[in-house]
């Protein structure tokens, strides 16, 4: 969006100096005649704000403008209002379900409301930075200064003076990807290029070979057979040699054909391939905010069926149709030469064709179209279920599942039927075009040999090439239908490869040095969807600083530590890592200093040492063992059959949730992180199982940043500080006494924690100072859920 | 139906924010209405929400209320639901996401970006609920409702 960027602090003087003269905002066109007889010679205009909704959340275009005195609103129709600046005056910017609204209020009431939905949303961050610059210069009676630089809404980075998308994060573009996405393929072909132009030379070849035959028909009935029927004898070495002609063209053709299609088909599995793994490397590189989005069913459809039957289309239905034309414009070329007027009579119903062919490729593309989306949610219903499989049992809902899988395919039918309904019509409609063109050509030739125009050669060699000729239409007839198909396919693999990453690779990447691990949260907002999930969170940890996150569920803490990790990029502020702007670090450089230990850990297919080494492939098996060991998993893999060797299922069956869990603490472990993340790692085991795990993080804990987030206040015990969260907002902070002497909402927590050890009855004597992970854990989980 | 069991008291104050008197005359400032099925159900469950997102009071359906009452709570939520009902579609840039419409809508003609065919849910009762790039969620109430320009155009994303 051009000029999405809000302004800095007017202390900030060294962003503002040098571009302040750009940043003055322009009064859009259609106001602003309206406004020149209101704004006075020497007004000056110091933001905008277009709106799109009115009172009544009606769409309707209004503008509100402020000045260096006054807040002006135009409504679409109706007069101005108009508030001069006072030093009581406040703007609310909030958003709720998409629309954004902003009220003005003064100490006693509100004054105006106005109403927009969220695509102004940075416009209107802009205004009220502005609005408030100004009220603070007017309260304090000093000049306001000059607008500031225009900075990027996303990285805080200041814009360059001609140009609206931010240089560090580059803006998502809107561009649909154009029809011609067959052609985008291309730029996979274009390591083949040497391969493929021979393949086309052999094709040019092979199909000038085949057309050979048809053209001796022409000497062989013409000097041969209609002589001998006029009575002459048949000259046999003339026989031998057009016979022999017919035979060494066939075998050309056909050593022709097969080196064609053997290199052809080569560099097609290679496209194919290439197509395929870039589209997963592009998928890799996606935030999880896309995953979120995508059905895995789909996606992986994408990836396995499309991208074969893009590379079927490549090898064999491409392959023949360039075929196909070449055939068709060296027979036209050889008809013409051969006799124009009958050449021009066999092309008559070639246009028709087209236009049918034309008629129809609309209505079966988007028949394809929707065919392969239908084919998606029919795979996404499978994805759902297989892995949900124990709930769907446990509720006994097998029939409902099925009915749905039904309906997937209901809908599929009915998609394809339609399609069918089209495509049935359209062969059998050709094949009779084709059997009237063959009509024609007879009544025209026999009428020209009639007149002595042409020789009866002459019209069997038409004949014999017509007949190639219009079989090779009904052959290209068909490559409609799989050139659509292949088209929605390219389409669908090209979704997913134009579909920038919201996670963008810096274009001018910074690299980190040694790490300290300093995290600095620096007025971060995060909206998922229309719902802002966190609002200016700002929080400094030092080095080696253990934090503790704590708040009730949907408070924001995951969303936190995500954007820590930077599976998805703060909406508003930064995040810093030693001072520098985590969007301008490379990400796998940046995700290297980052341990992860998740709630449910997961496990790939392999042994329990690559489980470990997932992180550091090149560990080596010492190391492998020393994190084993610091994780307390150590003897516990040495209990199992196979010991380090030992296969591991796809979500890690066969070994307890305690067990994964500590293979996931070594897996943090041995890539030796800075900076750690623990999400309710102990969450989901019981209690005797997190004082082992406990002991395990105690080992990953030390010397490193780290972040830790749990329901179990008891988890917390070691952390340096906590940070109460509540509602996407950081509303306390401090450690465990000061928060607890502070009776606010920590304290609130941890007594409904505390109420609970007492429910149990455990005597007071054996009661820790905090609940214990005893006590607490399963218990209380409930209260604070 | 007809009594309902009414222990609180709403007023609007100069700022424009809800403040709830509960039984007790605890006053709670800036009530936040909301609906708790705003597509299926918009007249019923609706939830009085203090500053800090507990509820104080559930109303279980609209009629219940005293007109005064009734209008206060009907007038905070207009304005603040926007969910516009697609009337009509005009026009498409492509048929390839990302796709910006030209819409009707029962708040008037609006445009609209969809970036792929998953904003698009279904959604019980062959209702069809169509997310726009920055989250303004769009209702057809009914696909066959539709003119058939609009059905043939949408019908290219479904």
């Amino acid at each position: 969006m051009p000029g999405a960027a809000k302004t800095d602090s007017p202390t900030d003087a060294m962003s503002i100096a040098d571009t302040a003269s750009q940043a003055a905002p322009l009064l859009p066109a259609p106001w602003q005649s309206r406004l020149h007889d209101t704004l006075a010679a020497d007004e000056s205009v110091e933001a905008v704000l277009p709106l799109d909704l009115d009172d009544t959340l009606r769409f309707s275009e209004a503008l509100l403008v402020l000045t260096d005195r006054r807040l002006i609103s135009c409504p679409a129709e109706g007069d101005l209002r108009i508030w001069p600046l006072d030093t009581c005056f406040e703007l609310h910017l909030g958003d709720h379900a998409g629309v954004a609204s902003l009220a003005l209020q003064d100490d006693t009431a509100r004054l105006a409301l106005w109403r927009f939905t969220l695509t102004h949303n940075p416009a209107a961050l802009r205004f009220t930075r502005r609005f408030e610059q100004l009220r603070d210069a007017l309260r304090e009676g000093r000049p306001a200064g000059p607008i500031p630089a225009v900075l990027c809404a996303q990285c805080h980075a200041p814009l360059p003076p001609d140009e609206d998308d931010c240089p560090a994060c580059s803006g998502t573009i809107d561009r649909p990807p154009s029809t011609w996405t067959l052609f985008r393929l291309w730029r996979f072909a274009k390591p083949y290029k040497g391969q493929l132009l021979l393949g086309f030379l052999l094709t040019l070849a092979a199909t000038g070979a085949t057309l050979v035959p048809p053209y001796l028909t022409m000497p062989l009935m013409d000097n041969v057979l209609i002589p001998y029927q006029n009575g002459q004898q048949i000259d046999t070495s003339l026989v031998t040699l057009y016979l022999g002609g017919l035979f060494a063209s066939a075998l050309v053709a056909w050593l022709l054909g097969w080196a064609r299609t053997y290199i052809l088909a080569l560099f097609s599995e290679r496209i194919g391939a290439d197509l395929r793994t870039t589209t997963y490397d592009h998928l890799l590189r996606q935030s999880l905010e896309y995953f979120g989005n995508k059905r895995t069913g789909d996606l992986m459809a994408r990836i396995s069926s499309e991208t074969d039957r893009i590379c079927v289309f490549l090898s064999l239905h491409a392959l023949d149709f360039a075929t196909d034309v070449l055939m068709i414009i060296m027979t036209a070329i050889i008809l013409a030469s051969i006799n124009p007027w009958l050449a021009l009579v066999t092309l008559v119903p070639l246009p028709f064709i087209a236009w049918l062919i034309h008629l129809v490729r609309d209505r079966l593309r988007t028949g394809f179209d929707k065919t392969g989306r239908v084919w998606g949610e029919i795979t996404s219903v499978l994805a759902d279920t297989i892995p949900g499989i124990r709930v769907v049992k446990a509720f006994a809902q097998e029939k409902r599942e099925s009915e749905r899988f039904h309906e997937a395919n209901r809908i599929n039918l009915q998609a394809n039927d339609k399609l069918n309904r089209v495509w049935s019509l359209f062969s059998p409609t050709v094949a009779l075009l084709t059997e009237i063109g063959l009509l024609v050509v007879w009544a025209f030739g026999i009428w020209q040999v009639a007149n002595n125009d042409i020789t009866v050669g002459v019209l069997t060699a038409f004949l014999a090439y017509i007949g190639r000729f219009y079989g090779r239409l009904d052959s290209m007839s068909r490559i409609v239908s799989v050139t659509q198909k292949a088209a929605a396919g390219a389409k669908r693999v090209f979704d997913i490869l134009d579909h920038a990453s919201s996670v963008p690779e810096p274009t001018n990447p910074v690299h980190l040095g040694p790490v300290r691990g300093e995290i600095t949260v620096a007025g971060v907002g995060f909206r998922y969807g229309n719902r802002s999930v966190l609002r200016d969170v700002d929080m400094v940890i030092q080095p080696g600083e253990m934090v503790g996150l704590v708040g009730h569920s949907g408070s924001g803490k995951s969303t936190l530590v995500n954007l820590m990790c930077r599976f998805y990029d703060v909406s508003e502020g930064a995040i810093r890592i030693d001072g520098i702007d985590v969007r301008s670090v490379p990400v796998t450089e940046y995700r290297k200093h980052i341990g992860l230990v998740l709630q449910e850990p997961f496990l790939f297919f392999g042994t329990i040492a690559e489980n470990i080494a997932y992180g550091k492939p090149d560990a080596t098996r010492d190391e492998v063992v020393a994190a084993a060991r610091a994780a307390h998993a150590h003897e516990f893999i040495l209990r199992l059959p196979q010991g380090y060797d030992s296969l591991v299922g796809e979500r890690g069956q066969g070994l307890s949730g305690g067990e994964r869990q500590r293979i996931s603490i070594a897996r943090a472990l041995l890539i030796d992180p800075k900076i750690l993340i623990l999400d309710e790692a102990t969450s989901s085991v019981d209690t005797e199982t997190e004082k082992e795990i406990q002991k395990a993080l105690d080992n990953l804990v030390r010397g490193r940043t780290t972040i830790a987030i749990a329901h179990r206040l008891s988890t917390l015990r070691k952390a340096n500080r906590l940070v109460v969260m509540d509602r996407g907002r950081v509303v306390e902070e401090g450690d465990h006494d000061t928060l607890i002497d502070h009776r606010g909402f920590y304290w609130r927590l941890y007594e409904a924690q505390q109420r609970q050890v007492e429910g149990e009855a455990i005597s007071p004597a054996t009661a820790p100072a905090m609940p214990s992970a005893h006590t607490a854990g399963i218990a209380a989980e409930p209260a604070l859920k | 139906m007809t009594t309902p069991a009414m222990d609180f008291t709403l007023t609007r104050s100069p700022f424009g924010h809800l403040c709830l008197t509960d039984a007790e005359g605890v006053r709670h400032e800036q009530v936040q209405v909301v609906r708790a099925f705003p597509i299926a159900a918009p007249d019923e469950g609706i939830s009085l929400l203090s500053a800090d997102g507990h509820e104080l009071a559930w109303i279980a359906h609209l009629d219940q209320l005293d007109a005064n009452t009734r209008r206060l709570i009907e007038d905070t939520l207009a304005a603040r639901d926007f969910m516009p009902v697609l009337l009509r579609l005009k026009s498409v840039s492509s048929f390839a996401t990302p796709s910006t419409w030209e819409v009707d809508t029962d708040r008037g003609p609006t445009r609209l970006v969809l970036r792929g065919e998953e904003n698009i849910r279904r959604l019980p009762g062959g209702m069809l609920m169509i997310a726009d790039e920055h989250g303004i969620q769009y209702l057809i109430r009914k696909l066959r409702g539709l003119d058939a320009h609009s059905r043939k155009l949408l019908d290219r994303f479904l």
